[in-house]
């Protein structure tokens, strides 16, 4: 009986859980139209990564020197780079780089700030104290600075950019968790919480962090773009991804130094893809925060 | 015969508390919240702690719990014996298991006492997993169970409600059966329903006295009103200024006041049994900062009674006759006549 009731009422939630997000989509579309614009580039970037391997016309490793340099043409829509790859197929395959690493990294610096930030508003205190000095250390160094420290110690690759573009994240959504998580602190069901013998793990896990969605989610997406940027940045500094890996920072760097006055398309096209990506990301974002902010909310 | 008479009449001591200190350290010095306080509950009884907002009632409720705010407030000094073991030697992690399990509290806020984002189910599942108390049934039948007992239309719909589509008097119904989820000996309910409605506030009542006798439950009542502890209180404390001033059975303080505090309270409080012309009395002057008490009696400034003696020395809570105890030197030869005289 009491099983039955459970079933129910679960297929029943998981119905108006589809139901209810459509609805969002539709209401955010209608009130954001710029952070929806942003959401469908963002997808059409999903959808390029996730599908690459059939809708890239070539292979974005496989030179080919018959063709080298060419301008764009109906065979090769933004042309060809130095080795004969063609432009348009690597740049579909750097988004999957781009979006690997960017999410990979704002993802695990986002969460790892948040619980950061959870915990210490929580604990407050002397563990506050000491946890805000630190990050106030590392938001000391630009982030550029701070992902090139990050990668000069372990080296390039691209876990190591994922790392070296997580650590500055990190303090940036834990100083705004925090102070979310300080007000959060003050409310009585945290108290109830306490009262009901609820270990710190359980609280701050189970209890806060859901209630920090909101800012986490607007940093999120706020580090997505930056993310992106910092990986683009580093590869084109040579520290990032390694070639032959396709990624938009590498295409950029290949060819600003000798062919930019020759074949410009070689660096047009990845400089509008990192551009593009990064502004849709930012008009994703500022929209989310505005729709997710109760103060800026019209009901 | 005579043994048999005697564990009849005897009901064990549940909670214990010996001569209670919490202090609060502010910038304007000291704070004695909770200032030597000493009181016993019986299983199963219910006690009114009464006394005005400020009068250490709710630092009392949280020095039992031992969920004092740090660093500011401390316990100093005193004994809570809880079924014989004294709650301020535990270790954190074994009063961890006592708190919601052995002792629950219900807070005066319903409306923020909730996690508004995890669902009335989910919540009261919470605290059984977290007491591994699930052996039995699983714990979204013992939810609807517990549901269901306090009174909520439409259990099962309910469980997979968010907090907010709920009403004060239901959210205070969930409160208390999260509080009742694993089965405590003690509940402690810190002013459970100053925020609601005076109808609803009859119905929160009355369901948790209905379910404290239904399941043998000990509570402490926390509250000013004194309507609700003629009603639902079988022993009441009166707090002044950190202490407890006088503490008696219910209908003995009613009808037999030996402290002028409880005395006023009584007096400013409209009566239907008096006539609709007689005047209210209320209790001249402010309560004192309680980092800056009076010598003696905290309560001398503002006593009609008022001797020599009481401001030179603290009166101490002392038996005078048929458990009836009073912290104040006339206390034997107050009555309520001499109050209406003077």
């Amino acid at each position: 009986m009491a099983r039955e009731t459970a079933i129910a009422t679960k297929s029943f939630s998981g119905f108006s859980f589809l139901k209810g997000w459509a609805g969002v989509a539709l209401h955010f579309t209608r009130r954001r139209p710029l952070g929806a614009a942003g959401a469908l580039i963002i997808v059409i970037m999903l959808l390029a990564a996730t599908l690459a391997r059939l809708i890239s016309p070539y292979d974005p490793l496989t030179t080919d020197y018959a063709a080298m340099l060419q301008a764009p043409s109906a065979a090769h829509w933004f042309g060809t780079d130095s080795f004969g790859r063609d432009v348009l197929s690597r740049i579909i395959y750097g988004a999957r780089t781009a979006l690997w690493v960017g999410f990979s990294s704002s993802f695990v610096g986002a969460t790892l700030g948040a619980i950061i930030g959870v915990a210490s508003a929580y604990f407050g205190g002397k563990v506050d104290l000491i946890v805000q000095r630190f990050m106030d250390l590392l938001l000391s160094f630009p982030l550029i600075v701070l992902a090139l420290v990050v990668v000069a110690v372990l080296g390039t690759g691209t876990v190591n950019v994922i790392l070296a573009i997580m650590v500055p994240m990190v303090p940036r959504c834990a100083l705004v968790v925090r102070s979310s998580g300080l007000s959060l602190r003050q409310t009585p069901f945290i108290d109830a919480a306490r009262a009901l013998g609820f270990g710190h793990a359980r609280i701050i896990f189970r209890h806060m962090l859901p209630n920090v969605m909101a800012p986490f989610l607007i940093m999120l997406t706020a580090f997505l773009g930056q993310a992106i940027l910092l990986e683009a940045s580093l590869s084109f500094l040579g520290l990032g991804v390694a070639e032959p890996t396709p990624a938009w920072g590498l295409m950029l760097k290949g060819a600003a130094v000798e062919f930019a006055e020759t074949a410009p398309w070689m660096a047009v096209y990845p400089g509008l893809a990192i551009s593009l990506s990064v502004f849709a990301f930012n008009l994703f974002g500022d929209s989310l925060r505005d729709a997710l902010d109760p103060k800026l909310r019209v009901s | 015969m005579l043994a048999r008479l005697c564990k009849i009449n005897f009901v064990a001591t549940l909670l214990e508390v010996r001569d209670l200190r919490t202090h609060f350290h502010t910038s304007q010095g000291i704070v004695r919240a909770v200032d030597g306080v000493s009181f016993d509950i019986k299983e199963g009884e219910t006690a009114a702690l009464v006394g005005e907002s400020g009068c250490g009632k709710t630092m009392t409720a949280l020095s039992v719990m031992r969920l004092v705010p740090k660093p500011q407030g401390s316990i100093v000094g005193g004994e809570i014996h809880f079924q014989g073991r004294d709650l301020l030697r535990l270790t954190e992690q074994e009063m961890r298991e006592i708190r919601g399990a052995e002792i629950a509290m219900i807070f005066q806020e319903p409306m923020t006492s909730l996690n508004p984002v995890l669902t009335i189910g989910r919540q009261i599942t919470e605290t059984l997993e977290a007491h591994e108390r699930l052996s039995r049934d699983t714990p979204e039948a013992r939810a609807l169970e517990l549901l269901r007992l306090v009174g909520i239309p439409d259990a099962n719909r309910r469980l997979s409600d968010y907090p907010h589509r709920l009403s004060g008097g239901m959210r205070q119904r969930i409160m208390i059966a999260i509080a009742l989820s694993c089965n405590p000996k003690l509940i402690l309910a810190d002013e459970p329903t100053t925020a609601l409605d005076v109808t609803i506030q009859a119905q929160i009542l009355e369901l948790m006295r209905e379910l404290s006798r239904k399941f043998g439950v000990a509570m402490m009542i926390i509250t000013h009103n004194l309507g609700v502890v003629a009603r639902y209180a079988d022993r009441v404390h009166v707090m002044y200024a950190g202490k407890v001033i006088e503490s008696a059975g219910a209908r003995d303080i009613y009808q037999n006041p030996r402290h002028p505090y409880t005395l006023g309270l009584l007096h400013s409080v409209p009566r239907l049994d008096q006539p609709r012309k007689a005047k209210l009395d209320p209790i001249e002057g402010q309560p004192p900062d309680l980092w800056n008490l009076p010598q003696g009696c905290s309560f001398s400034p503002r006593c009609k009674f008022v001797i020599e003696r009481c401001k030179r020395e603290v009166p101490p809570l002392r038996d005078i006759g048929a458990g009836h105890r009073s912290a104040c030197w006339v206390a034997e030869t107050l009555s309520q006549g001499k109050v209406s005289s003077s």
